[in-house]
């Protein structure tokens, strides 16, 4: 039974198993977000179950529950999910699949199923990781999104419980490991500073999407 | 239908047209150079100004609150490494802190 899930004695099960636990428990900061933003509990589950890719969901509730604007959040949320097509483009022909199990691998198309994947030395251990992650982050971030927007709903104030100081720490957590380089941490620089001048003068939601700007204007040349 | 349900179903739509698009799609469609460094530049331009508004805005004022101490000891948390849930988790208890006793 080759096939079977054995995090004892095969390690890309291992590994897809912690990496999809760990994450998933990451889902708990993204329901308590959701609720303290304005979301129902059902809005905020239907976000990790259709949607399902954590930057755009952060974005999504963060706008909205700054007072933005739809468009602003959905404009955001899908440049935010962009670098998920590239990950499609290296998983297709690994993963050879047509039809409804297309559709369904492309929604478990996400920056962990990928990486681990890439890590893997053969295509078959390839496509294992890649399903075990993906499935994996899908059932502990959707379960442990559901158990933080309860408990986000049975609080009444959320600066009480630092929910208000949570939410930027968690967009920290997502930018940290992108900042490889100087230019990097330049760019990343200059957006909190443009949003941040921008904040008193603009919609909430447009001093976001606008530093899209910075990304097209240092990525134009070498 | 609400702001919140248009933004809920808008965005969950274009995040599947986003993941389908690349398993449907020649390579050399999207593998252009310029396109790659922009769209690597993307995330962090966008996630940065999103740290930014959630760390200093409050509706359209910025101000120094708890929050800041908050999202200073995640950043601490991660300098050391620290998994993710642990950071959220710290920057929770410093924000909660300072909130109720100061």
């Amino acid at each position: 039974m080759a096939n079977r899930l054995d995090p004892r004695r095969n390690p890309v099960d291992r590994t897809a198993l912690s990496v999809a636990f760990t994450v998933g428990l990451y889902g708990a900061a993204f329901g308590a977000a959701g609720v303290t933003a304005g979301f129902s509990v059902l809005q905020t589950c239907l976000l990790s179950i259709l949607l399902f890719s954590g930057a755009s969901q952060f974005a999504v509730v963060g706008i909205l529950g700054a007072g933005g604007a739809a468009i602003s959040a959905i404009a955001t949320a899908t440049l935010l999910g962009f670098r998920n097509a590239l990950y499609g483009l290296q998983m297709a022909p690994i993963l050879k699949v047509t039809g409804v199990k297309r559709v369904l691998s492309a929604q478990i198309t996400i920056d962990e199923s990928t990486a681990v994947a890439t890590l893997q030395n053969t295509d078959a251990d390839r496509k294992r990781g890649f399903y075990i992650t993906g499935i994996g982050v899908y059932v502990f971030w959707n379960l442990f999104t559901f158990l933080g927007a309860l408990g986000a709903s049975a609080i009444g104030n959320p600066s009480v419980w630092g929910l208000d100081a949570a939410v930027p720490a968690a967009f920290c957590g997502l930018v940290w490991p992108r900042l490889i380089n100087k230019t990097q941490f330049l760019v990343s620089a200059l957006a909190i500073s443009w949003a941040l001048f921008l904040t008193p003068l603009a919609p909430a939601g447009v001093p976001i999407i606008t530093t899209v700007l910075l990304a097209v204007i240092f990525g134009w040349k070498k | 239908m609400t702001p919140i349900w248009i933004a809920v179903l808008g965005a969950s739509t274009t995040a599947f047209l986003n993941k389908y698009i690349g398993h449907l799609v020649p390579e050399r469609w999207l593998n252009k150079p310029r396109f790659m460094r922009i769209n690597t530049l993307v995330p962090i331009v966008l996630l940065s100004a999103l740290v930014g508004v959630q760390t200093f805005a409050h509706k359209k004022e910025l101000v120094i609150d708890q929050r800041v101490a908050g999202v200073g000891v995640a950043l601490v948390l991660l300098k050391f490494k620290a998994p993710f849930p642990l950071v959220v988790v710290g920057a929770a208890i410093t924000s909660a802190a300072i909130y109720n006793w100061f």
